[in-house]
Parts: C-alpha cells; structure tokens; sequence
C-alpha cells in the first residue's frame, strides 16, 4: 500500500530467494554468514514481534505452499497475552512436505540455503512468540533431510536457537521431523496430526490452528518458501517486497520449469511472470516442438494452453484465467503428449494418495482412474467423458480437504480444452459387439 | 387471546442462548451450539448420514449428509456437511427438499458410496435394518453408472471370537474406531492403510478385546461388522422385538430381545438416555444362550426313596415340598435364601414367604461374601432411596468419584461409560480405591494432549484388609474433590474388608459427598427394598421396630405379633445352622454355594439340612442336593422388574411364549397355598401391586455402622495378601454356552509387582501357583502396580475359581511359588481364611 510508483522495477533475474544458490557450499553456515546471513535476525530481535507482523502485514507477502493465504495476518491470528488462549505455548510448524505432483522449489531452497530457513523460522518464532518450531519434511527427500538438521546443528552451535538467542532473552528449539511419504500430510491439519504421532488425515475445522492446531494449542503453519522469503523482507523492508510483483500479489516467486523445455529449473522472478517469460529464460520449447497445455502451479491446477503463454502468473492472473497459481510448479507438455493419458498418470496420483477419510475422494478417484485407464487403452465409450465429468461434479467441494478437488482439476480441465481428444480416443477403437446371447438372458437390457 | 398469539408470533423474541434460523422455508430457534443435522431431526427434516452419531463427535467424513448453506444473505461456495456444522443466527438452509445442489450431492455421494459395495444385501444380516441399503432407496440414483472393477478383500475377518469383520460391505464411516476410541476408550481398532485400501482393522495378536464391541455391530450402518452368534442366523423381518431389561448386573440397560419362533435370536442396546444411552455391555448382549442350556430344568423332581431326583407332576411336587416344609419349620425352623438375581417381585414373594409361610426373619438374599456391618450400611444409605438421590446424569456432572471395593467396568460397565464420558467430557475426576491400575482406571482418567500423556494416577493403592484406614486417611486432595457434590460408589466387595462400609458411612459424612451402592447382580438391590434381608421387612422397615412389623402384620392379613420381632440369621448363619443340624428345613432360589465366603460350609449347610426346596433354572450344586426341584422361568418368559443400582425401576414384559414355565412368585405363591398360607403373589403384577400398596418406611433412617477398621495380614516367607474381583467375562452361569462371548474375555494371571515377584521367587510369564490348604491356582505371572506383598487373582475366570479352589479371598492370606517348585517344599500349611 506504501508502494511508490516512481521505484525502479528491477530486473526479473535480480534474484532474492536464490541469490546465494551459486555459492560454494551455500548451504554452510559460513557461506550464509558472508552473505549478509542471520543479519536480519539481529535486526528482528531489537524489535517488538507486533512490529515484526505488522511489517510482514504490509510488505503483502502471501502463502506460498498454494494458497496465498496474507502470512501476516495468519500470525496476528495466534492468540497473544498472559491469560485465556494466549497463555498456551505457540508453535511454529514449516510444511516442507513438499509433494506436489511438479512441485520442487522447497526441497531445493533447502538443499541450496538451508539457513535462510532456519533463519525465517527464528525471526517468525519470535514474532509469534513461540519456543518450540518443527520442520515437517518429506521422508523422501533424505538427504534435505540431513542438510536442514545439519543447518539447525550450525546454527545452535553459534547461538542463534537454544536458550537466550544472542543475548535477548529469547529462546527457541527447532526439530526437524520426517515425514513417512504421504501427500496428505501436506495439508496443513493432516500434517499437524501426523507431527502428533497420529494417522495423517485432515481434522475438521475450525477450530483453526491459530486456536488450537499442534497439541491442540496456537500454531502458525507456513511454507518452506513464505518463511525463507521472511529474513529478506526484514533486511530490505516492506516497501522494497512491494517493489516487486504486482499490488496484491507481491515479491519474488520460484517457478519451477520442468517438462519439455530446454533448460528445466528453478527460475526466481517477480510475481506476475508469463510463461512467454519463463520459456525464454529456459531457452524455449525442446527440440522445438510447440507447446500443447501447461500446468501454471503443479496436477491441482487447472491447466492451461498456447492460448496461456501472456497469462501474468500472480494469485489474481491465475484465478482470472480459470486457474490457480498453486505452488508455481510449471509442467510443460509439447504436441508429443497425449492429454488422456497425462490426466490418467495424475489421476493415478490422487488414487493412489487419496487418504480415504471422506467418501468422494476415496472413491471418486478410484472410479476415475479406472474410467481413464479404459479409456486411454481404447475401451471408452462417449458417456464415459459425461460421466467423469458429472464423478467430478460430486467430488469438487463435497469432499473434506481441498486434495479432492484438486483431483478433479486436471480432469475437468482437460476435457475443457481437449475433449476432441478423448472424443479421438474412442473413434479410433472398433466398438464392442454386445454379445448375443445376452438378448436370451431375461430381464438383462443394456 | 388469539390476538395476543398472534402478535406475539411476530415479534417473538429468539430465546437465551438460542439462535434463529431458517430450514427449507421454516424459521426454528435452536440452542447455540446445536448441529444442523440435529436441528433439521427436531423439524422432521431427515438428512441422510452415515458417520454422524449423536453420542459420538462430529467426524464430517461420509459426506452424506451435505446441504446447501447461506450466512449473511452470502450463499457458501460448497455444500456443507449438517454434522459437523453448528447453527448460527439468520442462517438459512437448504436440504436435498428444497435444494438441487444438495439433492445432487447426496445422489452422488451415495453412488460413490455404493461403487465398492458388494450390493450382497440378500445374503446380509444387516439386510432390512440397513442404513445403507434404506437411505439408498430414498436417495440415491435407480441405478448405478459404475461398470469397473470393484474393490474386493477376502472376508469375513475376525476381529475377535465375537466381532466379525467384511470389510467390503464397509462404508469407511468411522462409527466403529470412534466408539472405541471415544466411548469405550480401549480403541483395538483403527483405519489401516489409505485411499480404497484404507479399511478397519486390528493390530497383529492385539484381537478386539473390547467389553463393548458388540456396540459397534449395532451402530454399524451397514452389515461390515456382524457378530459370531447371529451371523447368518435371521433375517431382521421375521424377528419379533420385544423390549427388555439385562439380567445380568445392575446397570439396568433397556435391551431389545428379538426373537423369532420361541427362540430369542439377538438382544441389543435398548435407547434409555438416563440409563444406559444407547450403549450396553458384550455380556448383556450376548449371554443368553443359557436360555436354551442343556442344564434347563423344565419339569419338577423330587427325590424318591432311591435317593435319586426323578421328574414329578406338579401337584405332587408342590405337596412334597409343602408337606416337607411344614414338618420342617415344626422341627426346628425353616429358613430362606433367595439369591441376588430376582426380580423385585420374586424377591418380594421370597420375603413374605419366609415371614408368612416359614414363619421367620431368616432370609437373606447375599449370595456372596456378607458382613452384619453391610446389612447396617444398607438401612442406613441405600433402602428406599431412588435415583432423586443418585441417579446416572448426577454421577456424569459430579465434580469428582471415587470407587471403593468397586471394579465400574468389570461389576457395572455402564456406571464405567458414565465415568469415561465424565471424565472425558468435563475432567470429572474419578479415584479408585484399590489395588492395580487397571484399564478402567487409565480410561477414566482426564484425557490430555498428547504432549503431557504421562499416566494420570487416579489409584488410591491399599493392601487388602487395609482398605479402611486408608479412606479414614485419604490424601488432602481427594477429600477436596469429594467435598461439594461428590460421589463414592460402593460395591458388594467391600463387606469382604471389616470397617470399609463404615468407613465409606464416616468419609460421606465428612465431605458430604453422596454414596452410591453398585452391587454386582442385578437382583441385590430390589431383594432389600423387598425385604429380603433378615433385618428389614419390605420398604426398609425394620424388624425391630413394633409400629413397622404392625403396619406390615396388618397388610398382610397376619396376626399381630406373627412377624418374629428379632432379626433373623444371615446366609452365612444359616448355612452354619443348617450344617449343625440346628434348622430343618431350606428354600433356596439361585444361590451358588461356590459364590460364597466359604464353598466348603455353604455345603455342608445344605447338605445337612433335613429338608431342601430349590427353585432353580438350571441344575447346579443346589438341586443336586434338594429334596424337591422346582423349575422357575427366565426372564425372557415372564414379566418383571429390577431395580438397578439407582433404585430406579425397570420393568419389562415377556419376550418369549410364556406357558408352561412358572416366574417364582407364583411357585412360591402355589407352595404357600400347599402350606395353608396365602401370599398373593400368584403374578409379577400382583406382587408389585401389593409392594407398591405397602410404601416406604416412615421412620428415621438408623445411623451408619460403626465398625473399626481392619488391618491388612502381614504375608510371611513364600506368602502374599491376595487381592482378588471377579471379571465382566468369566465362568459365570448365565454365559454359559457362549463360547464366542468367552473367547472375549481377559486372559486370567496372577499380578503382583516386580519386588514381590523376586521375593517369591516367580518370574513374568512363568506359572505361579497360588495355594491354601484347600487347592491352588497356577497361572502365568503379570507384572503390575499392586502394593508390596499382595497379589492378585481373578476371582471366577477360567482356571482361576479362587473362592471354590482355596477357599479363601479378598484380604486372605495365601502361599505363592513358582509353579514347578514342588508344594510341600516351599509350603507349610496355611489355612483358609474367613473374611468376615
């Protein structure tokens, strides 16, 4: 709201988020050090922890796990004062579950720069006056794994966790957790009960975490990258986040370019990017061969087409255009891939990780992928694309958690833009003779 | 007035703490906090649902039961599910009747539901009760478009002996691992794997050993869950449900018995929510199979000149007996031992008999360990008193609970879900007075989050015989909890401990608190309203007061002064008196001599005595030895009533045909006519009738009794204390038969605690052998909290029939050694003990 107009735009490959990725040995404390590392911390520790919600509040830096929840105000959500439900200890928990099909700038952050996480979680423990944070990582990623405990090792070694953080009086523990694999727990209250000991499945709000989320006491959950983003925003103020993205989405973004392009990777750039942008900064189309559909932010996304290539890919250009910005996690499809049988091998996904608490998504994504399956192996019929549409219907916004309606967001999507396509499917395949004997059978019709 | 009706409509003020709302067009006020789902029920408005249970939270997960919802004039994006959202004010809600988002997310959601159901309902037992099958037909599609492969697992699973499990049929709802996780709190099952795989299931070796399982077939929405006895064995349609009252304790749950051609099939929970909600206990629900034993006695038998029982009419039997009895109560006396398991009226009838009949004070109903010290406790606190006193919603709200010589899960399991939803719902802090930490004691402790789970120690520990000075003593902290609106329950066991009912009377006294009396059987507390005591006639009078045995002399058409005016002899004195030759004559109802302190008098008693009637169900150590058997009806063909432990009255009707078998207020009516007496108790309702005629005593309740307390034996080398209760599932007569019923019960060890193991020199999980001079009972060692020196023993489980082998019990002193140590080495004679 305090942006000025008059500020330089800088230049999109001015990197925030992975300025130090180049780095020898970034990931080292020594390296963070020299590069301006934990600065923020002192400078977010001489301050009110009001001060520092309110600085976040209006830098406008929103949720980046997919979302886009405003992060300042989920932390001024957290209940403060020595009485009533301010008085129960808080918690900081990081999703770093990060399994989002397409999905790869957390695990990345924290292999190449650990401690601008563990940096993030101290001034955001701070401001949300908790002692206790938690680092929920995928048990997947072993070796991220190792490289955030090694960062939290670093980093009580130099007193910046443990008792009386260098000298204010403030004290804060961080345990890295691992996960066991499940892409429910990236759902905020799933993962709350899975970092409890429990079976991973989403609780039913409210209450909300900021009342009652681990232990059943205040916590803020955020991302691996909303809270990296935080020591950045401390150093460099509200006004200078504000100085890139766009008004409501604003500050530096990962988007993760994978797919077939020339060169896939991690491209940090303001919010509102097109993928025209993106795709020249990854050299363009492989080989080539033109673009067919795209995902803008990961499988639960609507995806998008050529039509696409101008869309600003910021929470409002994304939702302008039928679709989400997500997790940024842009999947590129050249001309060679058959829209089918990508939604099939998603679909598979969901099946597979649908957790099975709530009726449309346990079953839904199981008809689906079976509907799907036929279909690519050349045994749909025409009803079969009303029908998946209609199973969506009653899957999208009747299931519990939101992971059901992502389900259905490629699917519907897809028939959206392609349905000739899944129509082709099925011309192509000789229709199935209807046996004659079954005309014998009593009562057996159609 | 009309007017004022009128414009009072308009203008109606929302009541406090009430918000206003709008379902389907009608406006309602519904108390805050209410779920829609209950709100649209009280207007008639039927949501479908399969996971929402009104005694369980809210779990949201079926998604059936999903409406349309506006707040603030803003419609929500989503359909919204009415179970797990509460009401608020200007709401307006759409159900499937009004809405076409909500009917067709309904329509969906029971298509999806039906996609890997096997549709088998010809086959099902659920079949024609089934929510599944019932909300299908009313709102689901005709017909289904799903044409792939459904998911299949092999089934049935056995999850226990009892609890079957086809996890095909199941829906995923969550009802079962709520109940136990919630209700029961001892949580065998849970949700394994994910997705379409995910399916209820059991830990391996860890079978559902839940008292309460069979709750969960019975909440099942559809036939996953079914149960070992019913399973294949009805259909729902030709079953005919009659409602009924558990024999088998003094919980009183309301039952269903569904029968079908003279046969009862099944009984399930009956809904009584001052009672028993709408839970009961696996052995109220499955033990019933004694109905149908081969130990029936269906026909008379009197004992011939051969010494051997033979079958008799009637009339020849009830002359026998009469003429029996009549010589008997001549020669020396007669005396009348009803048992614990009547029903008021037959209590009732007992009562009069021996006053009226047999002439005496004699009777006494304790079929078990008895003091003189619990018969002045019972006139004291309990006779007369109904459930305004103590009823099942005060002993919810109670602020605190402290158990004494009372096991709630094993000798009341629903006083035990009352505690567990106490303490789960509002922290209510429940003490036990005893010796282990057993599971009912960790699932009434306050639940907590999981960061603070440390055992919450709610066990007041006392060497048995010790249980006394231990409540004159109790920690500062219990006394504060019990003071201000505080409850001791009491059970039978405590006349095994001298001073502990004493003790109880002087603890109340002190913190106010409010005393309940749990006995075990469901017939103790109506057979001393009754009178069948040797101390009070029916109503609580006293014998000894002149105006009380008047009062009844005249009701009873007696002459003044034929009521003797002195107590007459307890159980245990009678059996004494009959086994010195000092009483002819006995009439015995359902008495087990093993129940007794002490088996090996009890049947000296009964042998020794000139002359035995028994009225009894089955043949047992009692007929063997009578004179005259006289077969009474169960409860399933007669009508009836109990008072269970709040005093409160549970009536019930017949379920079964009920010709042919005789309720023993009229045997006994029949043989008083025999005797030239009239009882008029020729029906359950007669007797009632005239029970109910006769009122409650007048007079001023007699203080508490004032016995000192007692002190804990001291055990010598190779010697312990033995604690010991009986289990909810044991060897216990009315569940014969059962043999699924008893595959649930809990593994029978000898528990003692790791110090004491090593002194006697046992090891966990070897055999101990635990002996008096009678027997011993081996059993395996478990390790638990109990106090130094003491051990504990089940008291009538399979392999464990403590009072029966040693002859001893509760506070006795017994030898224990390692099993395959030879007795007569580690063992010098220890006799066994008496409690009283």
């Amino acid at each position: 709201m305090t942006a000025m107009s008059d500020t330089p735009r800088p230049d999109p490959l001015t990197p925030v988020l992975t300025r130090r990725w180049q780095s020898p040995r970034s990931w080292s404390i020594g390296t963070y050090e020299q590069l301006e590392g934990y600065q923020a911390l002192r400078t977010a520790l001489a301050a009110h922890p009001d001060q520092l919600i309110q600085l976040v509040k209006d830098s406008g830096l929103r949720g980046r796990g997919g979302a886009g929840f405003p992060t300042g105000m989920k932390w001024s959500f957290i209940p403060q004062g020595p009485t009533g439900p301010g008085a129960k200890p808080k918690y900081l928990v990081i999703n770093a579950d990060e399994g989002e099909p397409g999905t790869c700038k957390d695990i990345p952050t924290m292999m190449a720069d650990p401690h601008a996480l563990v940096e993030g979680c101290i001034i955001t423990s701070y401001a949300i006056r908790a002692n206790f944070c938690a680092i929920y990582i995928r048990g997947e990623a072993l070796h991220c794994i190792r490289r955030v405990r090694n960062a939290v090792d670093e980093a009580y070694a130099k007193g910046y966790l443990g008792r009386d953080i260098l000298g204010s009086g403030f004290d804060l523990d961080i345990v890295v957790h691992a996960g066991a694999g499940a892409y429910i727990c990236g759902e905020e209250t799933a993962l709350l009960d899975s970092l409890e000991g429990r079976r991973g499945q989403p609780r039913l709000k409210p209450p909300f975490p900021a009342t009652s989320g681990l232990y059943a006491s205040p916590t803020v959950v955020n991302n691996v990258e909303t809270i990296a983003s935080v020591p950045a925003i401390v150093q460099g103020g509200s006004d200078w986040f504000r100085s890139m993205g766009s008004e409501k989405s604003p500050g530096p973004k990962i988007y993760s370019v994978s797919g077939h392009v020339e060169r896939p990777g991690q491209y940090e750039a303001p919010l509102g990017i097109t993928l025209r942008t993106l795709l020249e900064l990854a050299g363009g189309m492989k080989d080539g061969i033109p673009l067919k559909f795209w995902t803008p932010g990961g499988s639960s996304t609507p995806l998008f087409t050529a039509e696409h290539l101008d869309v600003p890919l910021d929470f409002e250009g994304a939702a302008a255009a039928g679709s989400m910005l997500g997790t940024t996690a842009v999947q590129v499809f050249n001309e060679t891939v058959s829209v089918p049988w990508a939604v099939m091998k998603w679909t598979e996904f969901y099946k597979h990780e649908s957790c099975g608490k709530c009726t449309p998504c346990r079953e839904g994504t199981y008809w689906l992928v079976q509907i799907l399956e036929r279909m690519v192996h050349g045994e749909g019929t025409e009803a079969d694309i009303e029908t998946l549409l209609d199973v969506c219907d009653n899957i999208l916004g009747r299931s519990f958690c939101a992971l059901g309606d992502g389900a259905t967001s490629p699917i519907t999507s897809a028939i959206k833009y392609f349905r000739q396509e899944f129509l082709d499917l099925i011309a192509q395949q000789p229709a199935v003779a209807r046996p004659a004997q079954l005309d014998d059978l009593v009562g057996a019709q159609a | 007035m009309t007017l004022t009706q009128d414009s009072g409509a308009e203008a109606r003020p929302v009541p406090a703490g009430h918000v206003r709302l709008t379902i389907d067009g009608l406006e309602v006020d519904a108390p805050k906090g209410e779920l829609l789902i209950r709100t649209c029920e009280r207007l008639g408005i039927i949501v479908p649902r399969f996971c929402d249970h009104p005694l369980l939270d809210p779990a949201g997960a079926c998604r059936q039961c999903l409406v349309e919802v506006e707040m603030g004039g803003r419609p929500m994006p989503k359909p919204q599910a009415s179970c797990t959202m509460t009401v608020a004010d200007g709401m307006v809600v759409k159900t499937q009747h009004t809405s076409p988002v909500a009917d067709k997310a309904q329509q969906g959601v029971m298509e999806l539901l039906l996609i890997n159901h096997p549709l088998d309902c010809p086959i099902c037992d659920k079949g024609g009760e089934c929510p599944l099958q019932n909300q299908a037909m009313a709102h689901g599609r005709t017909d289904s478009r799903f044409v792939e492969t459904k998911r299949t697992f092999p089934k049935p699973l056995p999850i226990s002996s009892q609890v079957l499990l086809d996890r095909e049929r199941c829906v995923l709802c969550q009802r079962c691992t709520r109940f136990s996780e919630q209700i029961g709190g001892d949580p065998f099952i849970d949700l394994l794997e994910r997705g379409a795989e995910q399916q209820i299931g059991v830990a391996q070796d860890k079978p559902f050993q839940s008292y309460f399982s069979g709750n969960t077939i019975q909440i099942c929405p559809v036939g996953a869950l079914t149960s070992a006895a019913y399973r294949f064995r009805s259909r729902p349609f030709d079953l005919v449900s009659t409602p009924g009252v558990c024999e088998h304790c003094s919980s009183g749950c309301s039952q269903r018995n569904d029968t079908r051609r003279g046969t009862v099939m099944r009984r399930l929970a009956g809904n009584e929510p001052a009672v028993n909600e709408e839970w009961n206990c696996d052995k109220g629900r499955f033990a019933f199979r004694y109905l149908t034993s081969r130990q029936r006695i269906i026909r008379p038998m009197v004992r011939g000149a051969d010494g051997v029982l033979a079958e008799a009419s009637w009339t020849e039997a009830l002359r026998v007996a009469a003429e029996g009895l009549l010589a008997a109560r001549a020669a020396g006396g007669v005396a009348v031992l009803p048992g614990g398991r009547l029903t008021v009226e037959d209590a009732y009838a007992y009562a009069k008999f021996a006053r009226v009949a047999a002439q005496t004070n004699d009777v006494d109903f304790r079929a078990r360990p008895h003091s003189a010290e619990e018969l002045d406790f019972l006139a004291a606190h309990v006779v007369g008193r109904g459930p305004e006193v103590l009823d099942y919603t005060r002993l919810e709200a109670a602020p605190a609970v402290l158990c004494v010589a009372f096991e709630p899960e094993e000798e009341s399991p629903i006083v035990f879900l009352r505690l567990r939803k106490a303490a789960r719902k509002h922290g209510q802090k429940v003490f036990h007075l005893g010796q282990w930490t057993t599971p009912a004691m960790r699932r009434t402790a306050p639940e907590r989050g999981a960061a603070e789970s440390a055992a919450h120690d709610n066990l007041i520990r006392a060497v048995p015989g010790s249980e006394a000075a231990v409540l004159a003593d109790l920690p500062d902290d219990v006394v504060a909890a019990l003071t201000g609106g505080g409850v001791i329950l009491v059970g039978e066991r405590a006349a095994e401990v001298p001073g502990l009912y004493s003790a109880v009377s002087a603890l109340a006294e002190r913190t106010g608190a409010v005393v309940g009396w749990v006995p075990r059987r469901a017939g103790d507390r109506g057979a001393l309203d009754a009178g069948a005591v040797p101390n009070l006639l029916p109503g609580g009078r006293p014998v000894t007061d002149p105006a009380a045995r008047a009062e009844i002399e005249q009701a009873w058409g007696l002459a003044e002064g034929a009521i003797p005016a002195r107590p007459g002899r307890s159980a245990d004195e009678i059996l004494a008196a009959a086994a010195m030759g000092e009483l002819a004559g006995l009439v015995v109802g359902g008495v087990d001599p093993y129940d007794l302190a002490d088996p090996q008098a009890a049947l000296a008693g009964l042998r020794e005595v000139g002359f035995l009637v028994s009225l009894e169900l089955h043949t047992s150590a009692v007929t063997e030895l009578a004179d005259v058997v006289l077969p009474v009806a169960p409860d399933a063909q007669r009508a009836g009533s109990y008072l269970n432990w709040e005093g409160r009255r549970r009536e019930f009707g017949p379920a079964l045909d009920a010709s042919g078998v005789l309720p023993d207020c009229r045997v006994l009516d029949t043989l008083a006519v025999e005797m030239d007496s009239d009882l008029f108790t020729q029906t359950p309702a007669a007797a009632a009738g005239e029970f109910a005629r006769l009122g409650g005593y007048g007079g001023a309740a007699p203080p508490g009794p004032g016995v000192a307390a007692g002190e804990a034996r001291r055990p010598a080398f190779a010697q312990a204390v033995l604690a010991t209760w009986r289990q909810l599932v044991d060897e216990s007569t009315l569940a014969v038969d059962e043999p699924a019923l008893a595959g649930t019960a809990r593994p029978a060890f000898v528990r003692m605690n790791a110090a004491t193991a090593e002194r006697l020199g046992v090891t966990e999980g070897r055999p101990a052998a635990v002996r008096t001079d009678r027997g011993a009972i081996t059993l395996p060692v478990a390790l638990a909290d109990l106090p130094d020196g003491v051990v504990w023993l089940p008291a009538n489980s399979a392999g464990s029939r403590v009072r029966a082998t040693l002859g001893a019990g509760h506070g006795d002193v017994v030898g224990v050694t390692a099993a395959d140590v030879p007795a007569g080495e580690a063992l010098v004679g220890i006799s066994a003990g008496s409690t009283s």
